[in-house]
């Protein structure tokens, strides 16, 4: 579905990824965790094109995207929800949603937007609420459901549990379960390591902007390194 | 009363008089050659010393006052959000429809003053509405946009001087021209934000009005361009003697005795034709996928990148159609003046018209046209006061800062509603 082949990334002279090589494969939940500053989120952006790779491949379901605009990225079936959820806090949930499927037809944003209620009944229950002044458990389920609105067979999150209570955690991981049960490949970026390599089928450790470990999710769950570092012993 | 209270008190009022002592209690005077510097009478010192001990009385017991103002019942907007969405849209059009009814029949009943005022605050309300859609809507700080409205101008000019077109083909051909501009000036700014983005077409604007006054072979340089030919209605003209080759004059056709009230009146009509026009395309813009890219863009760019939106198309097609009616309110000024030069295009224009965005409530359409309507006509009402026009001025939107920081009328999101697509 995915691949990253050896992919360095720079911030002008900074060269944060060194050399990243990750595969996702349709229809699993992968997880990449990693201390704060690993680059976990520039490879997620990365994949989306804003910054682009400076060397190495990004290929996307067989079709190379290294060097594709960002906006040509976001409209082929891939769908990221961003560090912090950056919802439109100026706009209506519903219309968060219909931002999301800003290039469907109105009948297919109208289907996608029952699923969403469906997977969310909280968002139904504030559809005409400004998204600013939901919580932020509220703001994360909009962010992923306006992620899913496009319709798209693969969904990036950037650390979807940030800033969120425990119940409202477990809720969500849930949902990515859901998810990949109905199909949709699930790439995963977290700081709670636990839950996210309980959830994945395979995992990924970064440090400082290289691949350190790569196992199944069980395995890295019981590598004592990975428990070390990232479980708190 | 706290200690602190009086002596921030002290200090402001130190300050109104440190500030107003030299500008109104001293005077430079002209004897001669020489200037001589002389007091102010009494009576003016008098007035300088009450305003500080109302300062002082002002700030000792600001929170008691601030909190009686913020209580009065009409400051309140927030108490009339109850009305339902689509019952106060069906309003607001009744209301917009019957000003502009009301618009087409006035000029025949007031003086000719006053038309020709009334035009003038339709251009400003076309520009307003087209800054609004780069800045209200797109969330881009344009401190250039008379830049675009000179191109209008200046287009309509140069070609009635060198080939002989009329106002009606230059009409589109100056909005297309200055559209071009936004295009070209859109460019290089696409990946400037904020402050940035304000320098470079505050520069711009700066550039395009050198360029004018310098090209003097092309454009007459600060002498201008004069002679531009007022709209005719089917090739008739307004004026007195026909000077195009095959018009006809208006009041011979209609065997009616010759007023040069005709002719403003058709301008002011032509403005307003115009200004309907503007509102009631970007109006559908906004609720067209386009403004709301505008309005995704302008609340976060990177989720409406990570949407798929171009950042690129989006800023581009905002500064194009911002532009586009801004080349529109050119044409219509210089046929309206006659004459024009550099001296109409300079920075205080493009400020004036931030203003008008900025107050009317950044996005709101009739909050520009409200404030299209008070920043034109106040300081002609205040006339004696023109010394003080940008002390008003100023003064008009610190208040307004204060009090409605969300402008006169401020944006009510439009509703995007999804019905009967089952
Ligand atoms: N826009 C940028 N310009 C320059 N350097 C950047 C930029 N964004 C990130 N970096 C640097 O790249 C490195 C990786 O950052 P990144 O945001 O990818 O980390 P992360 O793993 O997502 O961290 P966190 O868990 O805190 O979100 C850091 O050293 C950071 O300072
Ligand atoms: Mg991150």
């Amino acid at each position: 579905m995915l691949v990253l082949e050896n992919v360095h990334t720079h911030y002008g002279k900074i060269e944060a990824l060194h050399g990243v090589s990750v595969e996702v494969n349709k229809g699993e939940i992968v997880s990449l965790i990693g201390a704060n500053g690993a680059g976990k989120t520039t490879l997620l952006m990365t994949v989306c094109g804003s910054p682009q790779a400076s060397s190495g491949r990004v290929i996307l379901e067989g079709r190379d995207i290294t060097h594709e605009p960002t906006a040509q990225i976001m409209r082929s079936g891939i769908a990221i929800v961003p560090e912090g959820r950056r919802i439109f806090s100026g706009l209506t949930v519903e219309e968060n949603l219909h931002m999301g499927g800003f290039f469907n037809t109105k009948a297919e944003i109208r289907k996608s937007q029952d699923y969403v209620y469906e997977l969310f009944p909280r968002l139904k229950e504030r559809e005409h609420q400004r998204a600013g002044t939901m919580s932020g458990g509220e703001q994360q389920m909009l962010a992923i459901g306006r992620a899913l609105m496009s319709k798209p067979r693969m969904i990036i999150l950037d650390e979807p549990s940030l800033g969120l209570a425990p119940l409202v955690i477990q809720q969500i991981f849930e949902i990515i379960g859901q998810l990949r049960d109905e199909g949709i490949t699930v790439f995963l970026v977290e700081q709670n390591a636990h839950q996210a390599l309980n959830l994945a089928d395979r995992g990924y450790v970064l440090e400082t902007g290289r691949i350190r470990l790569h196992d199944t999710g069980k395995n890295l769950l019981a590598n004592p390194d990975v428990r070390n570092a990232y479980l708190g012993g | 009363m706290a200690a602190h209270k009086i002596k921030h008190a002290l200090f402001c009022a130190l300050i109104t008089l440190i500030i107003s002592y030299p500008i109104l209690g001293l005077n430079l005077e002209a004897q001669g050659i020489n200037v001589t510097l002389s007091g102010a009478d009494a009576g003016t010192l008098m007035l300088v010393f009450l305003a500080a001990v109302l300062v002082f009385l002002f700030q000792l017991f600001r929170d008691h006052i601030m909190g009686k103002v913020r209580a009065l019942p009409f400051l309140q907007p927030s108490q009339r959000e109850a009305m339902a969405e689509n019952k106060r849209a069906r309003i607001e059009s009744w209301v917009i429809t019957g000003i502009v009814v009301l618009a087409l029949f006035w000029p025949f009943f007031v003086s000719r003053g006053a038309v020709d005022l009334a035009t003038l605050v339709l251009i400003y309300i076309m520009l307003g509405l087209g800054l609004n859609v780069v800045v209200g809507l797109a969330g881009l700080l344009d401190l250039g946009y008379v830049a675009f409205y000179a191109v209008g101008a200046y287009t309509f000019a140069l070609l009635s001087q060198y080939v002989g077109i009329s106002f009606w083909m230059s009409l589109p051909i100056g909005a297309c021209l200055a559209a071009l501009f936004g295009l070209v000036l859109g460019f290089p700014v696409l990946r400037l934000r904020g402050d940035y983005l304000a320098i470079v077409t505050l520069g711009f604007g700066e550039i395009i009005r050198i360029l004018l006054n310098n090209w003097t072979s092309l454009t007459g340089g600060p002498n201008g361009i004069g002679g531009i030919p007022e709209p005719t209605l089917f090739g008739m003209e307004f004026g007195r003697r026909v000077k195009g080759e095959g018009n006809t004059s208006f009041h011979e056709t209609f065997g009616i005795a010759y007023s040069s009230e005709h002719k403003v009146i058709f301008l002011y009509l032509i403005a307003l034709l115009l200004a309907v026009f503007t509102a009631l395309v970007i109006r559908r813009l906004m609720r067209m996928p386009v403004g709301r890219a505008w309005e995704a863009l302008r609340e976060d760019e990177i989720a409406a990148r990570s949407l798929g939106l171009s950042r690129t198309a989006v800023k581009l097609s905002a500064f194009t159609i911002g532009a586009f009616f801004a080349g529109f309110a050119g044409t219509v000024f210089a046929s309206k003046q006659g004459f024009i030069s550099p001296e109409s295009f300079v920075f205080l224009e493009s400020a004036i018209v931030l203003a008008i965005v900025v107050l009317g409530g950044m996005g709101s359409q009739i909050g520009v046209i409200l404030a299209a309507t008070a920043v034109t006509i106040l300081p002609e009402l205040a006339r004696e006061f023109s010394e003080y026009r940008m002390l008003v001025f100023g003064a008009a939107m610190v208040l307004m800062m204060i009090w409605r920081p969300q402008g006169l009328m401020p944006m009510r999101r439009m509703h995007i509603e999804l019905k009967g697509q089952e």
